[in-house]
This record gives C-alpha cells, sequence and structure tokens, in this order.
C-alpha cells in the first residue's frame, strides 16, 4: 500500500497537489497541504505520482507503507 | 558492582578530585576488554534508565542504535535546556560536571565513538566555565580517554531538538530535520551522533558505579529511579529537587513551598500540560502523565496561584511559541500565532462567535504537521489548558474577561521572540 508523505520545509503552499488529488489532499486555512493519512486506494495511484512529480518543492513523496493495511 | 548506598546525583563534589574520592574511578573497560561492552548494556538494560531529555526514550535501546552506526561517532552532550523554566541541566554542568563527562566517556567506550561534544547555548558564560574547567582538570589527569570539546550552539527552543542539534555541529544550521524514519541513526559527516541529555548521562555515570539495583531502589517497577525536576512559579524556594520517579505531583511542587492552594500545576514545561487539581496526586511517572495527557518532559513543574489567569498565561506561553519557531514549516509559521491570538482574544472577554470552533479546527490541523515536534507541544499546551480552565472559557466566552488577564505573568520567558 503506497501512502503520501509530504516533506514540511521543503513545503511552500503552491497547493498543485490539493487540485490533482482532492481526494486525499486537502488545504489548511494558509494553503499548506493536509494529507489523510489514510492509504492510497488503487484508482488515486497515477493521480498521486502525478502530484508528486508536479510539486515544485519536490515536497510530495509517495511510500510503500510496510505489511500495508 | 557493589551498591553505595542511597543513589543520589546532586551533591557530590565538584572538582575531580573530590569527585573520584567520593565516588571511585569511573568503570571504563581496560584496553582490549572485549566482554565489558555487552556487560554495561546489559546492566543499562536491567537498570531500567530511560532518557530524561524529554522523550523518555531507553537508554539501551539508543545506545545500540548508535552502535549499529559504526566506529569514530560522536557522543554529543545535550546540555541546551531550551525551556526556559527548566535549570536542571545547568546546576548538574555547574555542581557535577565530571559524572555527566563520565557517563558521555561510558557511552563512547561503549559505542566505539572517538570523541565527546558538549554543547552549551551562547551566553552561558558560567556554565560554560564549569565544563571547560573540568574538562582541563579531566585532560590534566589522564581521565579521558576520547578528547572533550565544548561547542556553543544559539540559545533558542528548538536548538536543543537532536536533529538540529546533530545538524548544527555538522553543518551549521540550527534547524531540525524532517525524518520520517525517527529510528534511523543520526551522522556527523559519515559517522553516527548519539545525542543524550546532560542529566541522562550522570544516571549513566551513576549507575555503572552503583549498578542497576541502588538506582531501582527509587521510583516505580516500570519507570525507575530518580529524576531532576525544576519547580517555579507561585512558590516561595524556586529550583532543582531531585525527586523518586512516581512521586504524587502536589507532594513534587510543596518540596518548593508553593505560596498558597495552587490553582493548577503546569508538568513537562511549555510543551507539556496543565494539570487541575482533581489530577494533583498523579504520579509523576511516564505512564501516569500520559494518562492525564501530560508528560514529564525535561522535568519541569511550574505551580500557578489562585491570582493568576491559565489561559492568559497559556496565550502567552502560545506567543512564546510561536515566537520560537524556526520559520521552515508553514503550520507552526502560521499557526502558532493564530492559536495565540484566539487564546489572547478568549482570555480578554474579547471572542467572536466562531471563535471556539476556530481554535479547535486549528489546533487539530496544526497537530503532528512540522518536521519537529515544536508545534505539537505547542499544541497539546493550549489543548490541556482549554481542559484545565474550561470554567474560566465558559465564562470569558461570553464576555467576561478574567480578572486576571493584566497581571504580571508567573512564568518565565527569557528568549526575546524571534524577529519575523
Amino acid at each position: 500500500m503506497l501512502r503520501i508523505l509530504v516533506d514540511p520545509v521543503a513545503c511552500d503552499a503552491y497547493g498543485y497537489c490539493a487540485e490533482l488529488l482532492p481526494e486525499a489532499i486537502t488545504l489548511d486555512e494558509w494553503g499548506y497541504p493536509i494529507v489523510d493519512g489514510k492509504p492510497l486506494p488503487a484508482e488515486l495511484v497515477d493521480a498521486a505520482k502525478r502530484a508528486a512529480r508536479d510539486c515544485p518543492r519536490r515536497a510530495i513523496t509517495l511510500r510503500q507503507r510496510k505489511g500495508g493495511h | 558492582m557493589p551498591a553505595t548506598g542511597r543513589y543520589r546525583l546532586l551533591g557530590h563534589p565538584t572538582d575531580l578530585a573530590g569527585h573520584v574520592a567520593t565516588l571511585g574511578p569511573v568503570p571504563l573497560p581496560s584496553r582490549g576488554d572485549r566482554v565489558w561492552r555487552e556487560a554495561f548494556v546489559s546492566m543499562l538494560e536491567a537498570s531500567g534508565l530511560a532518557g530524561r531529555g524529554g522523550a523518555g526514550f531507553p537508554a539501551a535501546i539508543k545506545l545500540a542504535v548508535a552502535h549499529a552506526a559504526g566506529r569514530g561517532g560522536t557522543i554529543l552532550v545535550n546540555a541546551m535546556e531550551g525551556e526556559p523554566a527548566s535549570d536542571k541541566d545547568k546546576l548538574l554542568l555547574l555542581r557535577s560536571p565530571h559524572l555527566v563527562l563520565d557517563g558521555a566517556q561510558l557511552l563512547a567506550a561503549a559505542s566505539d565513538a572517538h570523541r565527546v561534544t558538549v554543547c552549551v547555548p551562547e551566553g552561558r558564560e558560567h556554565v560554560a566555565a564549569a565544563v571547560t574547567k573540568a574538562m582541563a582538570e579531566r585532560t590534566a589527569a589522564g581521565c579521558a580517554p576520547v578528547p572533550e570539546t565544548l561547542v556553543r550552539p544559539p540559545d533558542r527552543f528548538v536548538a536543543g531538538e537532536e536533529s538540529a542539534l546533530v545538524r548544527w555541529v555538522d553543518a551549521g544550521a540550527s534547524l531540525p530535520s524532517f525524518r520520517p524514519d525517527k529510528g534511523t541513526a543520526l551522522r556527523i559527516g559519515r559517522r553516527g551522533a548519539l545525542v543524550h541529555n546532560a542529566e541522562t548521562l550522570a544516571h549513566v555515570a551513576m549507575i555503572a558505579r552503583t549498578g542497576p539495583d541502588a538506582f531501582r531502589g527509587h521510583g516505580l517497577v516500570e519507570d525507575p529511579g530518580t529524576s531532576l525536576v525544576t519547580i517555579s512559579g507561585a512558590v516561595e524556594h524556586p529550583g532543582v529537587v531531585e525527586a523518586d520517579r512516581g512521586t504524587p505531583l502536589l507532594e513534587l511542587a510543596n518540596r518548593a513551598t508553593p505560596t498558597g492552594p495552587p490553582q493548577a500545576l503546569l508538568v513537562g514545561g511549555y510543551g507539556g500540560a496543565w494539570v487541575d487539581p482533581a489530577h494533583f496526586t498523579t504520579p509523576y511517572a511516564s505512564l501516569s502523565l500520559r494518562a492525564i495527557g501530560a508528560t514529564a518532559g525535561v522535568g519541569i513543574v511550574i505551580v500557578l496561584g489562585q491570582d493568576a489567569c491559565g489561559l492568559m498565561e497559556s496565550a502567552r506561553i502560545a506567543h512564546y511559541m510561536a515566537g520560537q519557531s524556526v520559520g521552515q514549516c508553514g503550520p507552526c509559521v502560521y499557526g502558532l500565532p493564530a492559536i495565540a491570538d484566539d487564546l489572547t482574544r478568549l482570555a480578554r472577554g474579547q471572542a467572536d462567535h466562531g471563535l471556539m470552533a476556530r481554535l479547535e479546527r486549528r489546533l487539530t490541523e496544526v497537530d503532528g504537521r512540522g518536521a519537529c515536534r515544536h508545534p505539537d507541544g505547542a499544541v497539546n499546551l493550549v489543548r490541556s489548558a482549554l481542559g484545565a480552565f474550561a470554567a474560566d472559557a465558559g465564562r470569558h466566552l461570553h464576555g467576561a474577561p478574567c480578572p486576571h488577564w493584566n497581571r504580571p505573568s508567573q512564568l518565565r520567558f527569557p528568549h526575546p521572540a524571534r524577529a519575523a
């Protein structure tokens, strides 16, 4: 199972991730992403990869969660 | 190893000759001793010593991680003590510097580290002078098998966070790192770094001499030993006490003679939690404190007198914590000042209709979203204030400001806020 990880130091609140992946990422009142923390459903993996690739700050990574649940 | 009577960290001679005469030489391994490390690690394990720097990490596990990082590393002695209401590490280095340095040498021997680096922040010249003097005594007497040096990181709240400390020593930047895998070893260059709080090291040096049973003769089975606790606030005799783990909170506070019945106790420092009178008998021990949403933190109890506004004091803490953000993570940079403003409005009886819902949402959203736990500590403190002072909050919400809101603070705030 994949999980979305945001590096809060790198993140500069561009907000593209929430546009590309609204199902899993919302923005707080200052524009920083809040990830719901749940394992990523298979149908969202492509959108998540795009969100990671398109982040101008490279703040998003997808992590394999061992023993995923 | 024989027990040498009652276990105590404080009250031993300060100079090297007196230190060795009273406690005996530090039991370091002789050259080529292969069984020493194993015996030392099992002894630490048997003692049940947990770190006294806030996280409460078992000392033996941390040592094993550093050993796995390989030879030639650094033992970093963390005496940064960024919590404004903590004095225990300053006191230890002033009164018992050799105990702390002995502990660092023992861990260096056990993890094959090649240097000991003591971190005392800029500005604390009397502490730095005591450490320098102690190091010179040890070098002259041949009591420092690996070299000991003193470094002076900047004096601010977050500078003692272990990844920030290692990064400052490694690269000159006092900034926490984003570490999703907290179990991985920290590094300086390509070598491992083991960060230990000064008090933890003093315990290591004592336990190595007395054996684990003397340590376990104090405190609880699941949380043994003694702890240094700085008591301040509305008390007649503020200062550091050495107390058995498990001592009830009020009994602990009473050792500093409160000026009256406490309204509440702030346990664990500015990233800790307010405890109301219903929980004053809670044992000062990790599990019991966790059960009431508190933590021992670095060993702080602050007594709040009846003539203070707990919400206003909490707002001051929240503003202070906001000012001590190093500015790396958005939720901390924007969230903490917003939370502090909400709390100030509440204490002044100036709450707007949506304030409580907004504050709750901000607390939930900011929690856990920084690279380090600085914002989490501030969130925990504010949450505990809303619980401990719930009756006051209810009155203020209906427009009645606290009668004590503009009284001088009973808390300590030494660091100036960081310029925006």
